[in-house]
């Protein structure tokens, strides 16, 4: 035997691969139903009255279940944001993308969204944005129904008005 | 107060109240929160206790059970922690976590804790997954599924004339008839050693019967310290002993035909300090509850696996947790005065932790 | 009811971007070697060990504890694995300690390591959930919008997270287990880094380090007996918290979250601090981006709610001149392996009361802060160490 045969191992790859079928749950069940309308469905709290975009089953705070379904608008505020330019894998969309905090109107809890039709350097806290849907008939009970968020051209809001939701 | 003596510690705990989901193959409906949530609003319920009182929460699961990082913090949403508590998490069953609290509330800063697992078998393959817990260097990547794992164990004990195919069939009826009064059981049924032993084999020398079903499934525990116990249930489960020990994980290095490390946690928390009424054991194959009770010390008169055991019901992260709440029913109903609770984790038993809880004559 | 605890032996790896030179199991022994040895004692001393970590998918070993139990001596003993985000380093070192703070045990080893060079850490931390959006960008990504509300919020200066980058970079020279070593490192430096998640560039985020932390952990009468034996001191444990919160909820305050101040004001009360920034001699605190050393500045009391960059920009928190020095040892923008990175904080706050920290001790520390935060800023994990024995 040669030397080399005798060399100790120093590295191990092993390719791993995983298959697994997730379960949405009844909540977000909701908000994919309501996807597929063209609807943002949210929830509101029995105790705290709070209304929860997306859909998630259950108050955090309350730990209730709300089943209360509230229907949203399109239009939000960007409450905060971030222009990401790192590459990554499994990334799906182009650097540099704006990645914000939207508030819908009439929720209480912002959500993260793609910001587009808006050079990243002209985003601001408070810019009045509205969702972008696909066509009708590519709706599905799938969160890639909305499209991006984009301004609506209305003034931006006060900071008094969301900074409560930062 | 006239909590039973202690063997470790020296605040007495109780386990109080427990909840479980049933054990099903599949949960579709449910994602883990929703999962979660309806155990957590019965395990309060006719307690008197409410959230607020919890002074520490402790839980259990794994990642790559659910495929995705940090996934016991979307569980918290089934909680409610706010105003903001004490809280922690194991990557274990949650056999530990209660175990976590235990150790806690012997400093007396706690007197409530709610301690919760939950898993879900049917989101993935599970031998794949859990092969993910070997060796990877020598081991995980011959990905050998954990019922040829269970069946080293199961031939080993065979060729030591520790057992035969026909007691692991026995232990499998039993655990099954045991199951038709359960509720949350997912496997029950009559049926004879003889019809069983008619499967095919799986693994040899396992058979169907032999193995536990894939299960969804949550459960909850609250633990009370002291008087505030009484208020809570009228006959407390007290803890008297409570100890957990690791092997070694190379499986060529171990004795499978034994477990010392449940041995010596058996010997810490005291089990053979009075008769044993009841044992929950977390054997998830059949001929490890031979092993186990033989491990443990316990003798003819110990009711084993009232509840069904594992065989009958087996969620990952919460079936340790399960075998201390089964057995604190059996103290809270009176048929047991003395029960142990036990849990394994890892393959092929390499861990176990062993809990004694007394309820007072 | 709580017994003394003190610190009496500690263990880091130099941390790397990737150590290839080890297994998993030769990194954590590296760091647990180092620690028996300075307590002085062997594996067979230990009576329990503790160890944690960040997600398994660092590394892809499912729960890697079963695999190390050999590696960490704990064949035969009590061994736990604690998990609770990036505070777990943290949160494991608590674990540990209430061990011997209950009673149940005298000796422990707590190690808390990630080996992520061996998986894809920014994958593992945004693997893709189906039906939700695949916006996020690692960490990054989640707390750059919320340094914006409060640079918004505080109306501080552009520059004050960058002062942050370059402060524990320069500390980071003077401890020679940090990972990033930058002797050139300046404010135009950072500024021209690439700007990875705006506001914050490359240069005022962590690295992605491979590393291990570990510590023995004892009570009283096994503190005193290796005092004497090794000649070198304990660090004494005065007080220590844990809290969470929600990830998300109407109304919370990301920037100041709840139970971090509700943390620190439980382990102030233990230890007996009324006020933190002349009380403690130093403090090692997670601000894994630049901003947050202001943020938690203001999240742990060390000043009022809004002038957190003043302090910084001051200079209060540089060791060098400072009054309060934070992050001594280069904190987590030096070095992060995310499973060790709150161990390390925990460590590095009893190598000051010890002094023992070398180039970057704090002249004379006697009173330290340890702080990790997790998850979504909702899990926090602390503790204040001393030189000298608490009171009870």
């Amino acid at each position: 035997m040669t030397d080399e045969t005798l060399a100790p191992v120093t590295m191990l790859s092993t390719p791993i691969r995983l298959e697994y079928d997730f379960t949405a749950g009844l909540a977000q069940s909701r908000n994919l139903r309501g996807y597929a309308e063209g609807k943002f469905i949210g929830q509101r709290c029995p105790v705290c009255n709070k209304v929860y975009v997306p859909s998630r089953g259950s108050c955090p705070v309350d730990a209730v279940p709300t089943d209360e379904e509230v229907v949203l608008p399109n239009t939000g505020t960007v409450t905060t944001y971030c222009v990401v330019n790192v590459p990554f894998a499994g990334q799906s969309i182009e650097i540099p993308y704006i990645c914000a905090q939207i508030l819908l109107d009439g929720s209480d809890i912002a959500f993260m969204g793609l910001l587009q039709e808006i050079p990243t350097d002209e985003v601001r806290m408070g810019l009045r944005v509205e969702a972008v849907w696909v066509d009708p008939e590519d709706l599905g009970p799938t969160l890639a129904s909305v499209k991006y968020f984009r301004p609506t051209g209305e003034p931006d809001a006060d900071y008094e008005t969301f900074k409560e939701y930062l | 107060m006239s909590a039973p003596k202690q063997k470790q510690g020296t605040v007495p705990v109780a386990v109080a109240s427990f909840a479980q989901t049933p054990s099903l193959r599949r949960i579709d409906q449910a994602n883990e929160v929703e999962l979660l949530m309806p155990v957590i609003g019965e395990v309060f319920e006719g307690t008197g206790l409410t959230k607020d009182d919890v002074g520490f929460i402790c839980s259990g699961s794994t990642d790559y059970l659910i495929g995705g990082p940090f996934s016991f913090v979307m569980a918290l949403d089934a909680v409610g922690v706010w105003p903001p508590k004490r809280e922690s998490h194991v990557e274990m069953d949650a056999a530990w976590a209660l175990y976590e609290a235990w150790v806690l509330m012997q400093e007396g800063v706690v007197d409530v804790a709610l301690i919760y697992g939950f898993g879900k078998s049917s989101l993935g393959d599970l031998d794949r997954i859990l092969a993910m817990q070997l060796d990877p260097y020598v081991m995980g990547p011959l990905w050998p599924d954990q019922v040829s794992l269970a069946a080293l164990q199961a031939q080993t004990m065979i060729d030591r004339g520790q057992a035969t195919e026909a007691d692991f069939a026995a232990v499998a009826a039993r655990a099954r008839r045991a199951a038709l009064s359960n509720p949350n059981a997912q496997v029950s049924g009559d049926s004879s050693v003889e019809e069983l032993l008619a499967e095919d084999y799986v693994s040899t020398p396992l058979r169907r019967h032999a193995l536990p079903p894939l299960s969804d499934g949550a459960a909850a525990i609250l633990l009370v310290a002291g008087e505030r116990a009484y208020d809570v249930v009228e006959r407390p489960a007290w803890i008297t002993g409570i100890d957990h020990r690791v092997e070694t994980h190379a499986l060529g290095a171990r004795d499978l035909g034994a477990s010392p490390s449940t041995a010596k946690a058996a010997e810490m928390a005291g089990v053979t300090d009075g008769v044993v009424d009841v044992a929950e054991i977390h054997a998830p194959f059949a001929h490890q509850e031979i092993l186990l009770a033989r491990e443990l010390g316990l003798g003819a008169e110990t009711v084993v696996n009232p509840s069904g055991g594992p065989l009958a019901g087996n969620p990952l992260m919460a079936g340790g947790l399960i075998r201390f709440g089964e057995a604190a029913r059996r103290i809270w109903d009176g048929t047991a005065t003395r029960a142990v609770a036990h849990a394994t984790s890892g393959p092929v038993l390499q861990q176990n932790l062993v809990g004694v809880l007394e309820g007072e004559s | 009811m709580s017994e003394r605890t003190a610190v009496i032996g500690i263990g880091q790896t130099h941390h790397k971007a990737k150590r290839e030179d080890v297994s998993v199991a030769g990194l954590v022994r590296e760091a647990a070697q180092a620690a028996l040895d300075d307590a002085g004692l062997t594996y067979a001393d230990i009576d329990a060990v503790v160890i944690g970590k960040a997600p398994d998918m660092f590394e892809g070993i499912m729960m890697p504890e079963l695999y190390l139990a050999g590696a960490l001596g704990a064949v035969g003993k009590p061994m736990f694995r604690v998990h609770t985000a990036g505070s777990v380093g943290g949160s494991t070192a608590i674990v540990a300690a209430h061990l011997v703070a209950s009673g149940i045990h005298k000796r422990v080893l707590t190690v808390a390591f990630e080996k992520q060079s061996d998986s894809d850490a920014m994958w593992a931390l945004s693997v893709p959930q189906p039906f939700s959006a695949p916006l996020l960008a690692g960490a990054g990504g989640y707390f750059a919008p919320i340094i914006r509300a409060y640079m918004h919020k505080s109306g501080a200066p552009n520059d004050v997270g960058m002062k942050v980058a370059v402060k524990d970079r320069l500390h980071a020279l003077r401890n020679p287990y940090a990972h990033l070593h930058l002797p050139d490192i300046s404010l135009k430096m950072v500024e021209e880094s690439i700007m990875l998640w705006d506001p914050l560039h490359y240069l005022e985020s962590c690295p992605s380090s491979d590393g291990a932390a570990a510590m023995v952990l004892a009570a009283e009468d096994v503190a005193v007996a290796q005092e004497r034996a090794t000649g070198r001191p304990a660090a004494w444990v005065h007080g220590m918290a844990m809290r969470s919160e929600p990830t998300m909820f109407a109304g919370r305050n990301q920037i100041n979250p709840q139970a971090g101040r509700d943390c620190a004001k439980d382990v102030y009360a233990q230890a007996g601090i009324s006020d933190p920034r002349s009380e403690l001699d130093c403090a090692e605190v997670y601000v894994p981006f630049s901003w947050y050393e202001p943020m938690w500045l203001e999240n742990l009391g060390f000043c009022d709610e809004g002038d957190g960059w003043k302090l910084t920009d001051s200079g209060a928190t540089a060791l060098d001149g400072g009054d309060i020095p934070w992050n001594c040892s280069g904190g987590v923008l030096s070095s992060n392996p995310i499973g060790a990175s709150g161990m390390l904080r925990f460590l590095e706050a009893a190598l000051q009361v010890r002094h023992m920290a070398g180039e970057h001790q704090v002249p004379d520390a006697s009173k330290a802060l340890g702080h990790a935060y997790g998850g979504g800023s909702q899990f926090f994990a602390m503790w204040v160490v001393g030189s000298d024995r608490p009171e009870s």
